[in-house]
């Protein structure tokens, strides 16, 4: 790892050790999923060059089989997080199949058209709730040991799940496998002509977003104990798009400060109910307009160092 | 096997809604040469070396390399069987260092690569092989640039290089020397001719010098057919090339 970014890590550690103590646990841990989340949605489009604008089907049914799995299975947090996790890879691998094969914006149509398939299932299907969602899903005990009802508890499970699934996907941008993915995001012919079967690294990509962006809804579900349509609608995939460009795409870092960004533009402008969206939307583009490549590209560019 | 030549082409067609691009071409590569295709622009060099790698779909005809049909092959195994092709259009990967752009070919001796829970540091093994090939084409001083940031001609040169990195038995050429100073024309010639033993090359050229000096056999192509084939000294004693050739020439 570079020392621009060996350096923010150690920022971001100290940051998440240090925030239960300054802020409320339920907003951090809020953040470090829907940071997650973006990180995850990063993979693709800042390492594999594709727009996926269906990601809330993984988030969202990350969601669901964890807080179904949690309530209703009575599974320990952790095996709830990871059902949820290996429902969005199978997910992921069914839809990333279907949408691979297609380029640039017909991608990010039938991502969409996918997660939207994937939505009305969710309106229909008795499981969910429909409107009311899965409510009162039970933090449980890690392990069937450790009790995760208190906040404070709960915050340094979901900062390790959080620190594993970050530094997961840095080994993957940074393994041999990143290195042919990037290859494939900047010439995909040329990769092609080296021999490199792209469709295949897609779609693994793609499987592994989805996995890491089902294990950000899975989390997610335990924290607020809840799994509503929220978590699985397009705004959702909108989202993670925001934050990503926020932040910056392709950056190892801007993700992670998208959420923040987001996750408090959204606790703060609360109070406007439905002006959220307008508000948000034109610090959006007030945004994009004066930091073109996120708010952690700018800095890079101007440390000249990668972060 | 194959026996003298190594690709062999019939009936090579390919149309575009209509438009013939490519038609009817019989070519046939003869292993160990230097094979230079020209023709005016708009000819269909360029269709012609994505139809022998796949990059399009022939309309009709037949493909062999090494006797083998692959008519049907997908690009990336056409590649896995030691064709590999450059672009016209310099390809390179912009946002990967020059020399990740060659380590990422090097890399292709592991076979896939989808290890995503090992470090690239399993990588430096192809370093050393990598700095040498960007010593032959001249790029050595420039290993930790971005190559989207090279100037044309070596953003060509390090085409060349990763190309190479493939260790290729066919490697096709399409206008490398495009673009280039005098400089550079000669050191990729010069490359070329270095490189040039226990593979074959097919190349696509209009820098006459450049196809003057390299080639064994030249195949005119005009309106996507076949014009005129043989050595250079029967090529350029051909009226018919010379009315072909005459006006359109560039250079
Ligand atoms: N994908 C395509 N769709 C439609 N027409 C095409 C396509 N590709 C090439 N053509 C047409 O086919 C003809 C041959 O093009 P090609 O690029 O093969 O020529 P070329 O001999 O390589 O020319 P140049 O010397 O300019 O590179 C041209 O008229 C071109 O417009
Ligand atoms: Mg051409």
């Amino acid at each position: 790892m570079p020392r621009s970014q060996a350096i923010a890590l150690a920022l971001l550690v100290a940051f998440i050790a240090a925030a239960p103590f300054l802020l409320f646990p339920v907003y951090v841990m809020k953040v470090l999923c829907f940071a997650l989340y973006a990180c995850a949605f990063n993979l693709l489009l800042g390492y594999a060059g594709l727009l996926s604008f269906g990601h809330a089907a993984y988030f969202g049914m990350g969601s669901y089989l964890s807080a179904h799995a949690a309530k209703v299975w009575g599974f320990t947090p952790e095996l709830a997080i990871v059902t949820g996790g290996l429902t969005a890879t199978a997910l992921g691998a069914a839809f990333g199949y279907l949408a691979i094969r297609r380029q640039g914006i017909y991608f990010a149509m039938i991502t969409l058209a996918l997660a939207q398939m994937v939505y009305f299932f969710c309106v229909q299907a008795p499981f969910t709730g429909g409107e009311d969602g899965i409510q009162a899903v039970p933090r449980g005990a890690l392990l069937g040991v450790l009790d995760l009802t208190p906040d404070f508890t709960l915050y340094w499970v979901v900062a390790a799940v959080f620190l594993a699934g970050f530094l997961f996907l840095y080994r993957i941008v940074h393994s041999p496998f990143g290195q042919v993915l990037k290859a494939i995001r900047d010439n995909e012919p040329r990769a092609i002509s080296l021999g490199y079967r792209s469709d295949d690294y897609k779609l693994l990509a793609f499987v592994l977003s989805a996995a890491i962006a089902g294990i950000a809804g899975g989390t997610k579900a335990i924290v607020f104990q809840i799994a509503t349509l929220t978590d699985v609608n397009w705004p959702m995939s909108g989202e993670a798009v925001l934050m990503t460009l926020l932040g910056g795409i392709g950056t190892l870092f801007g993700p992670v400060v998208g959420a923040l960004i987001i996750v408090t533009l959204q606790a703060e402008l609360a109070q406007f109910g439905a002006w959220v969206t307008v508000i948000q939307g034109v610090i959006f583009v007030a945004c994009v307009l004066a930091f073109r490549r996120g708010v952690v590209g700018e800095l890079q560019q101007a440390i000249r160092r990668p972060l | 096997m194959g026996g003298d030549f190594v690709l062999e082409t019939e009936g090579l067609t390919k149309e575009f809604r209509g438009f013939v691009a490519v038609k009817d071409v019989a070519l046939s590569v003869r292993r160990g040469s230097v094979h230079a295709i020209i023709g005016p622009n708009g000819a269909g060099k360029t269709t012609c070396f994505n139809l022998l790698t796949k990059f399009l779909q022939p309309t009709r005809g037949v493909i062999r390399y090494e006797g083998r049909d692959i008519t049907a092959l997908k690009p990336a195994e056409v590649a896995r069987l030691g064709v590999v092709r450059s672009f016209q259009i310099s390809a390179v990967f912009p946002h990967l260092t020059v020399l990740e752009n060659v380590r990422v070919a090097l890399q292709r001796a592991r076979g896939g690569s989808y290890d995503f829970w090992r470090s690239e540091s399993l990588l430096s093994r192809y370093e050393d092989r990598a700095r040498a090939l960007l010593a032959d084409v001249g790029l050595d001083r420039y290993e930790n640039v971005p190559a989207g940031l090279l100037p044309y001609g070596r953003k060509r040169a390090l085409e060349i290089a990763t190309t190479l990195a493939l260790e290729p038995k066919l490697m096709l050429l399409d206008e490398p020397t495009a673009g280039m100073t005098h400089e550079d024309v000669d050191r990729v010639v010069d490359l070329i001719r270095r490189v040039r033993a226990g593979r074959t090359i097919l190349l696509v050229e209009h820098n006459l010098k450049v196809v003057a000096g390299l080639s064994d056999t030249i195949t005119v192509l005009t309106r996507g057919q076949v014009l005129a084939e043989g050595d250079y000294a029967a090529i350029s004693a051909n009226p018919e090339v010379k009315t072909a050739y005459l006006g359109t020439e560039e250079g």
